[in-house]
Formats: C-alpha cells, sequence, structure tokens
C-alpha cells in the first residue's frame, strides 16, 4: 500500500536530492491516523464497559445490603435456630457452615484428583492419551451446572453418600459438596496443567540429567516453579465452590430455609442456595420487610469471602514463589 | 595446507598445556580410521571410556545419526564438531540415555561404557545419568538458591543429607567449578540472580556434586560472552584430572583449544527422501583433525570453505 500523498521522498536518489524534505513529508496520512484512534478508543470503550458492569453491580450489591444492615435487628442474624428469611430470622452461622462443609468437600474431592490428572496430563502422559483426556476434560467443563445437580441428587446420593453414612433419598450437604467437586475437578486440572506446562523444559532435563526420576522431577521441580498457577487453581476452584449455586440449590436438602445443624450428612443451605431459593418463585420475594435485602447482605458476605481468599492467596504466592 | 594454519592462527593463542606434544608424529599419518591407543604402543594408553559401535539413532522414521562409530578415552576431551542439524547433539545425549525423554527416539548399534552396554533393557537411564553428568547448551539452574542447586544431585541420589556432609559437598563442588570464592557469602541466594557465565559454572558444579566419572558438555559456551567462555575453557581444562568429557561445540577454535580429539559430524542429503542424516565423518587427535585432516569434507569445514 502507498500513500496518497504526493511522492517527495523515497523515489530515486535523484528526486532525494532535489527535494528539501519538510515536515509535511514525514507528518504521516491523517485518514490512518484518525483509523488508530478509532480503534484505541473502542478498545477502551469495551475496557471500560466491564469495569462500568462492575462498580453497577457493586453499587446494586452495596446499597440493599446497605439497608438490610442498618435496619435490622442484628440479633436475629446470629445464634438463631437457623435460616428463615421470610419469618425475619436470618442466621448466618447456618449459611455459613452449610457453604463451609460444601466447598471443603469439594476441595477433597477437587484438588487431589485435578491436579493427579494435571501432572499425568503434563508431565506423563503420550501425546496420543493427552489427545483422548483433554478434549474429555473440556467437555467435563462444559457440562452445566444444572446436570451436576440431577447427577448429585439422584446418582451420588443413593449410591455414594448411602455408603458413606448419611441417606440416600434426599440431598444433603455431602451430595452437594461431591457433586461441586466433581464440577471442580476440570477447573483445577487444566489451571494446574497450565502452570506446569510453562515450567521450562531445560529445567526437567537438569533435573533428569542428574538422575532424578520423573516423580522427584515433578515433586522437587516442576511444582516447586509452578506454585503460583497451583495456587491459583486452588483459590479459583474454592471461589467457584463457594459461589456454585444449581449444584447446591438441588442437591443440598434445603430450600427457602432450614434449621442450623453442623452435620454434613443433613440437608441444609449454602450463602448461593439461600439466594437462589429466595429469588425463586412466582411470588418473588415476599416475606417481612428486610427479606428481599437481605438477600443482598449475603450476596455481600460472599463477595467479600470471595475478595479476601484471593488477596491472600496472592500474598502467599508472592512470598513462595520460584521465578524463572 | 595454509588455510588450515590460518584457523589454528588466528584461534586464541593456545595455553602450552592444552597443546600436546606426543601427537605430533601422527600428523603426517592419513589413516581415515580413529586410531585406538592399543594400536599406538608408543602411546600412553588411556582407558575406553565410550565404546561407540555402528550406532544409529532415529526419531520415529526419521534417522538423525547412522552408523557412528568412535572411542572416547579416559581423563580427556573428547570435541563434537560439525555444522548444524549433523547429529553431534543427539550422540551426545545417547550417552546418558537423555533421548530416553523423547519418546520416538530410538537407538541401534551398541554403545558401551566401561565396557557396559548402556541400552541394555536392565539397564536403568536414572544410574546412569548419576555417573554421567551433563551441562546444557543454555545454563538451566534451578530457581532455587545456589546451595540448593548444586544439593539437588546428591540429595536425590541419596548421597548425603542436609548438614555438614551435605556442606562440604556444595563447597567442593563449587570449588572444583571456581565458583567458590565469588558466591561463598551468598549461597542462599537465588541463582538466577548470577550472571550467565557463574549460572553456567554452578551447572557445571551442579553435575560434578553427584560426582560423575564424565561430564557430557552440549556447546556449554554457546550462551556465554567471549570471558566467560574463556572461564569454562580453562576450567575444563583444570577438570580433565578427574573427569572424561565429551564436548558439542560450534566453534571450531574451541575445539581446538580445548580438545585431545575431535570427531566431526557432516550432514548427507538423503537424494530418495530428501532427510538429511548425520554422519561422523573422521575422529582423530585434535591436532590430526585441524592440521591434516585426512578427509576432504574435514578440510573443507576446518578450513571455512563450508558450514
Amino acid at each position: 500500500m502507498q500513500t496518497n500523498e504526493p511522492v517527495s521522498v523515497g523515489a530515486s536518489g535523484s528526486a532525494r536530492q532535489n527535494v528539501p524534505l519538510t515536515t509535511a513529508a514525514l507528518a504521516g496520512s491523517p485518514h490512518r491516523l484518525r483509523k488508530e484512534n478509532l480503534i484505541s478508543k473502542l478498545m477502551y470503550g469495551a475496557a471500560l464497559v466491564s469495569v462500568v458492569v462492575s462498580g453497577l453491580i457493586m453499587y446494586a450489591l452495596f446499597s440493599e445490603a446497605w439497608v438490610f444492615m442498618r435496619d435490622v435487628d442484628w440479633a436475629q442474624t446470629w445464634g438463631q435456630i437457623g435460616w428463615f428469611p421470610r419469618r425475619g430470622i436470618y442466621d448466618m452461622p447456618t449459611l455459613l457452615i452449610a457453604s463451609f462443609w460444601t466447598t471443603l468437600i469439594a476441595m477433597v474431592v477437587a484438588a487431589p484428583l485435578g491436579l493427579g490428572a494435571a501432572i499425568y496430563l503434563s508431565e506423563y502422559a503420550r501425546s496420543s492419551h493427552r489427545a483422548l483426556f483433554k478434549p474429555i476434560l473440556e467437555v467435563l467443563a462444559g457440562i452445566p451446572s444444572v446436570v451436576f445437580g440431577f447427577f448429585a441428587l439422584l446418582w451420588l446420593a443413593p449410591n455414594v453418600v448411602a455408603n458413606i453414612g448419611g441417606a440416600g433419598g434426599r440431598g444433603s450437604m455431602v451430595a452437594a459438596g461431591l457433586g461441586v467437586g466433581i464440577l471442580t475437578i476440570p477447573l483445577v486440572a487444566s489451571i494446574s496443567e497450565d502452570a506446569m506446562a510453562a515450567v521450562p523444559k531445560s529445567l526437567r532435563e537438569a533435573s533428569a540429567g542428574l538422575g532424578a526420576r520423573k516423580a522427584v522431577t515433578t515433586l522437587r521441580v516442576v511444582l516447586p516453579a509452578a506454585v503460583s498457577g497451583l495456587v491459583a487453581s486452588m483459590i479459583v476452584a474454592v471461589s467457584r465452590a463457594l459461589g456454585e449455586t444449581m449444584v447446591v440449590f438441588m442437591a443440598g436438602g434445603a430450600a427457602d430455609a432450614a434449621v442450623r445443624t453442623i452435620t454434613p450428612y443433613d440437608g441444609s443451605l449454602t450463602m448461593p442456595a439461600a439466594m437462589a431459593s429466595l429469588a425463586s418463585g412466582t411470588d418473588q420475594v415476599v416475606g417481612e420487610g428486610l427479606t428481599f435485602q437481605s438477600l443482598f447482605f449475603v450476596g455481600l458476605v460472599l463477595f467479600l469471602l470471595t475478595l479476601g481468599l484471593n488477596l491472600i492467596g496472592d500474598r502467599f504466592v508472592a512470598r513462595i514463589r520460584e521465578q524463572y | 595446507m595454509s588455510s588450515t594454519a590460518t584457523i589454528l592462527d588466528a584461534a586464541k593463542p593456545i595455553p602450552e598445556r592444552l597443546v600436546m606434544p606426543a601427537t605430533d608424529h601422527l600428523v603426517d599419518s592419513l589413516d581415515p580410521e580413529p586410531h585406538p591407543p592399543d594400536d599406538a604402543e608408543d602411546l600412553p594408553t588411556a582407558a575406553v571410556v565410550f565404546d561407540v559401535d555402528a550406532v544409529s539413532v532415529y526419531y520415529g522414521e526419521f534417522r538423525a545419526v547412522q552408523d557412528a562409530s568412535l572411542k572416547v578415552h579416559e581423563h580427556e576431551i573428547t570435541a563434537f564438531i560439525g555444522p548444524s542439524g549433523c547429529g553431534k547433539t543427539t550422540l551426545l545425549r545417547c550417552f546418558n540415555r537423555m533421548n530416553d525423554l523423547i519418546s520416538s527416539a530410538r537407538v541401534t548399534g551398541s554403545l558401551c561404557y566401561y565396557g557396559v552396554d548402556l541400552y541394555n533393557p536392565q539397564v536403568d537411564a536414572v544410574e546412569v545419568r548419576r555417573r554421567i553428568g551433563m551441562v546444557f547448551q543454555k545454563p538451566n539452574p534451578f530457581p532455587k538458591s545456589i546451595k540448593d542447586n548444586v544439593a539437588y544431585g546428591p540429595k536425590v541420589a541419596g548421597l548425603a543429607k542436609k548438614g555438614p556432609a551435605m556442606d562440604d559437598i556444595v563447597e567442593n563442588s563449587l570449588r572444583k567449578a571456581a565458583l567458590w570464592d565469588e558466591v561463598k557469602d551468598r549461597l542462599n541466594d537465588n541463582a538466577l540472580g548470577l550472571s550467565g557465565g557463574q549460572q553456567q559454572r554452578l551447572c557445571i558444579a551442579r553435575a560434578i556434586a553427584t560426582d560423575p566419572d564424565v561430564l557430557l558438555m552440549d556447546e556449554p559456551c554457546s550462551a556465554l560472552d567471549p570471558i566467560a567462555t574463556t572461564r569454562i575453557e580453562e576450567l575444563m581444562h583444570d577438570l580433565k584430572t578427574d573427569y572424561s568429557i565429551v564436548i558439542v561445540t560450534h566453534n571450531m577454535q574451541q575445539a581446538a583449544r580445548v580438545s585431545d580429539r575431535t570427531a566431526f559430524f557432516s550432514v548427507e542429503v538423503n537424494a530418495d527422501s530428501d532427510s538429511r542424516t548425520g554422519i561422523l565423518v573422521e575422529y582423530d587427535f585434535t591436532q590430526h583433525i585441524f592440521s591434516n585432516p585426512s578427509d576432504e569434507r574435514t578440510e573443507n569445514y576446518v578450513t571455512g570453505r563450508f558450514g
């Protein structure tokens, strides 16, 4: 592509000598400069949208949660019998305990299986095996969580939970936790595998050259070098498990309201399940004066928990990271 | 022959200790075969470390090295030279079975290490690598402390646990690699804070720490500046008393400066399939290779007419 400017420079040696160089000759095409400018503005706009939307979400969350916090009788949020928002009883420990159990059980399932799958794919698998396993993991990651909800309720509960001490016929925190755990495996596996694949091959060769077996190389060289990505995968997985709604709503064994229990074999409501219960139904949210706002308060607590987790994770990673 | 002399002159002045006086009379020999020491009775006969016999290396269907045969001798520096793609690194990586890491790689022929076939199914590559250390083209220290880098091999091999015994190994290895004085006050600092030349000497120290018999060096100076290169070359000369060294180098002057024997590899283009195979053209005392090569291809290469 040539510019439409009259040729003053560069056509031939003699032209160059005869025509004195001017600033205008080097000024560039105004048309192209405008185009470049426009593109950069469009990209800025795209980036801005996500910032603005985040801001709006925060505003909606905080403004309604603020109403709740200002007007609520705080005695109703602690030390009550359970979570009965339509009757004005907002026992937060009920939800926190349920969220804690399901997340813990989910991570007990997802962390070792996800990490193991990542180590296999990144360090051990032959390329033909990798070509088989990776798409299957990706399919697993793409299954809608409502399917996992059914799976947890109709298969995990009678076949697994019933065999490890729980009741088979209904949902429970264990069933929900197992379901969320399986849902989270591909997430852990793919982020962990990316982190391990980013470790330079030369480090593996150095280790092998010193007489280290593959397991030793993986444990002492690859995993330490990949640790920031591994911690990141765990944090993302915990955030995902904490925020997962559909599986815990369907398989958690409670709807609308729950009595506080610390036994994971019981049904209960996690924070997002409580929010989903409140917001669903044809009557929208009807109840006591603050029932609607309590939904936002729970959302705020959930948001702060995940945020705190990410901050702690970042600081932890900065401290132990092996930079290569 | 004037042009070959130019190559040697163009090299940095060879320290006297690097010149081999005993081989001058071989310069006139035109024997294309390598000179096994037992044929030359007036030479000190060094034990054979590697006996490579008709070794070919394949990556899948592709033959990277064809029928290479040579003997590597104890306490000598053996250099592999040749143009890119001639299979010299591939052959070097057979010596400690590094090619095992590539699933498609396959080795035929016989490769004996002190008389033991390295590719015998009973031989464990991990054991081989503990005896035959390797230094790579690019310095590749672990992103750990200087001390942990050196201690890695001994720890993995169970030679020593943490404590004074390990500290001794670390210090001795770093001293042998001529790095101790530069790093003794910062052993716990990250190794990646060292300069490139220091990192490469750390990698040599790391390889020495497992107490190997042989050091394989794959173009150890190609990522280094001339001063660091000189230091590594001096170091190699010092290490020769304790170890046998095989070095792959792109740099002919380096081979001329440091090595006792040189193997020249070349690329043969297969007319049928257009594939390129590395072949060993000539293997002899370094002085012979550079001053009076038997093969025309060697002469063309060392005089700079090819490659």
